[in-house]
């Protein structure tokens, strides 16, 4: 009886708002919504920011976690607690912070409010977390030996971490990158109050909302559809570089 | 050399995506003194907001502590027809923009969905009420219970339940004297982040909400609305708080994945 209600509860509370939204988009209008230029150039920059902010994140999320890792600073535990900041915080408290600093007002006479740039600080800030907490567990078990045994053998440090760290990390890496852009793929909240509603800043999740609030649910659906295909490939190749580090591993 | 250039390069990335922007939101706050801030959070519109945030959470996290403790256990300990079936729904609210969830939300609910027609004809609303938002914030926050609970039940295994089942206990007395004390934290963990997502939700409520100053906002929407009508001292206030908040959602995450760590090494058998 258990495992019925358990499936009736997830049916009726995820399976069926999610196949209403499938079958909303299912109209005769689907490829023309999503082959309008105004969609293709919204997704062409939705795809182009989120990729961004996952190769950003990539490089800064893997430095972090060796500097967490490998590094010791006084301080260190907080900047470590810090890191969960964009998880805890709401993403509209994100939006109106990043506002604070880089808005009309900046204090550091930066204003990006109303550029691409800003959308893609909005999405570095509330995805910085997903490549440092996933690199981090993965370098912490790395035995040193064998980069001692690479330094002895006169490789510099750099050689090191090119050819023995980076291979051991990259799986990591990789999956933390596919998180962020698959959470910058449908971000809404961080990046409303920054991006200034303009035209060339628009991103799906925003034309999907203004296409609501106009009353075209079926075009909001098309949409929505589309962001939702991309972020289940994304956790399919997640579910595959899983499976694959753990048969290099077993 | 390169270590400091990495380290201070690093912290200098912190400083300026997350300290100085959290710390400037404070800055702007207190900006005029505290009394603008206390007549912004006391007002009629701001405290309905937050009693609105409160009411949806206490609502939905116990739904979803529930729900996530005895799916997990399901999932760990009994056998589910389609796993991953069960597991792909489960994971489905973290894989969505939270306005796709709010549209899917709105779609069923509305007066031509499937669930509305129904509704609306027996003259009870949902959509644009705080039972849809409601609905909606339950939607996001499934995930965080079930996943928390899941690799800790497989990892503590089944020996002292079975052991409790020779010793005669029934299988509910096995569940609330030894599974559950044995994944508390993994509980309490996931419930902090089930607390966090609901009291900050926006993009999904934000679409099935009236979105009426006074009445339909939350706290997080009234932000949105404060930053749209220029009350930036409003807007700072309630921002301030909810990312206080967060701070000490922030420790307890802190405090308690440290008793979670501990815990699985105390229980876990290594490998």
């Amino acid at each position: 009886m258990g495992p019925g209600i358990a499936m009736l509860y997830l049916s009726l509370l995820v399976g069926l708002p999610v196949a209403a939204v499938v079958s909303q988009s299912a109209h005769h209008s689907f490829w023309a919504t999503i082959t309008a230029s105004h969609t293709v150039s919204v997704l062409e920059f939705t795809i182009g920011v989120a990729l961004a902010a996952a190769a950003v994140d990539a490089v800064t999320g893997v430095a972090l976690a060796w500097v967490l890792v490998r590094d010791d600073f006084p301080g260190k535990r907080v900047v470590n607690a810090l890191i969960d900041l964009p998880f805890a915080l709401p993403t509209i408290v994100a939006g109106l912070v990043l506002l604070s600093l880089y808005g009309p007002a900046s204090p550091l006479g930066i204003d990006v409010a109303g550029t691409r740039v800003a959308v893609l600080f909005a999405l570095l800030f509330v995805t910085l977390p997903f490549v440092t907490r996933a690199v981090q567990p993965v370098l912490l078990t790395l035995e040193r030996d064998v980069e001692d045994a690479a330094a002895c053998l006169g490789a510099k440090p750099w050689t090191v971490f090119r050819r023995i760290i980076l291979p051991a990390i990259m799986p990591a890496t990789l999956t933390g990158a596919s998180l962020a852009f698959a959470r910058a793929l449908g971000e809404f909240g961080s990046v409303v109050l920054i991006s200034g509603n303009l035209p060339h800043t628009e991103i799906a999740s925003q034309v999907i909302f203004q296409d609501v609030e106009n009353g075209a649910p079926q075009s909001a659906a098309a949409i929505g559809v589309v962001l939702l295909a991309m972020a289940l490939v994304v956790f399919l190749l997640i579910a595959v570089l899983t499976r694959r580090t753990a048969s290099r591993h077993g | 050399m390169a270590r400091y250039a990495l380290r201070y390069g690093v912290l200098g990335y912190l400083a300026l995506l997350l300290v100085l922007p959290v710390g400037m939101v404070g800055y702007r706050t207190f900006q005029h003194g505290a009394s603008p801030v206390w007549h912004a959070l006391s007002n009629h519109d701001a405290t309905q907001a937050l009693k609105l945030s409160l009411l949806i959470t206490v609502i939905a996290v116990p739904i979803n502590v529930v729900f996530g403790v005895f799916t997990g256990w399901l999932l760990a300990r009994r056998k589910m027809p389609l796993p991953w079936l069960v597991n792909a729904l489960i994971n489905l609210p973290f894989a969505m923009s939270p306005v796709v969830v709010g549209l899917a939300v709105f779609v069923l609910y509305s007066r031509t969905g499937w669930i509305g027609t129904y509704l609306f004809a027996h003259g009870i609303p949902v959509l644009f009420t705080w039972k849809a938002m409601t609905i909606a914030t339950i939607f996001v926050s499934l995930p965080f219970v079930v996943r928390e609970v899941v690799p800790v039940l497989e990892e503590i295994g089944t020996e002292q339940e079975q052991a409790a089942a020779v010793l005669g206990a029934s299988p509910l007395q096995a569940f609330f004297r030894v599974t559950l004390p044995a994944i508390r934290w993994a509980v309490v963990y996931g419930t902090i982040l089930t607390v966090a997502r609901s009291l900050g939700e926006y993009g999904a409520v934000n679409i099935v909400s009236s979105n009426i100053v006074g009445q339909s906002l939350t706290l997080p929407l009234y932000v949105n609305n404060r930053v749209g009508q220029l009350d930036p001292t409003a807007a700072y206030s309630a921002g301030l708080l909810l990312a206080v908040i967060s701070l000490l959602i922030l420790t307890g995450m802190t405090a308690f994945s440290g008793r979670r760590n501990t815990q699985q090494l105390e229980t876990g058998a290594p490998k």
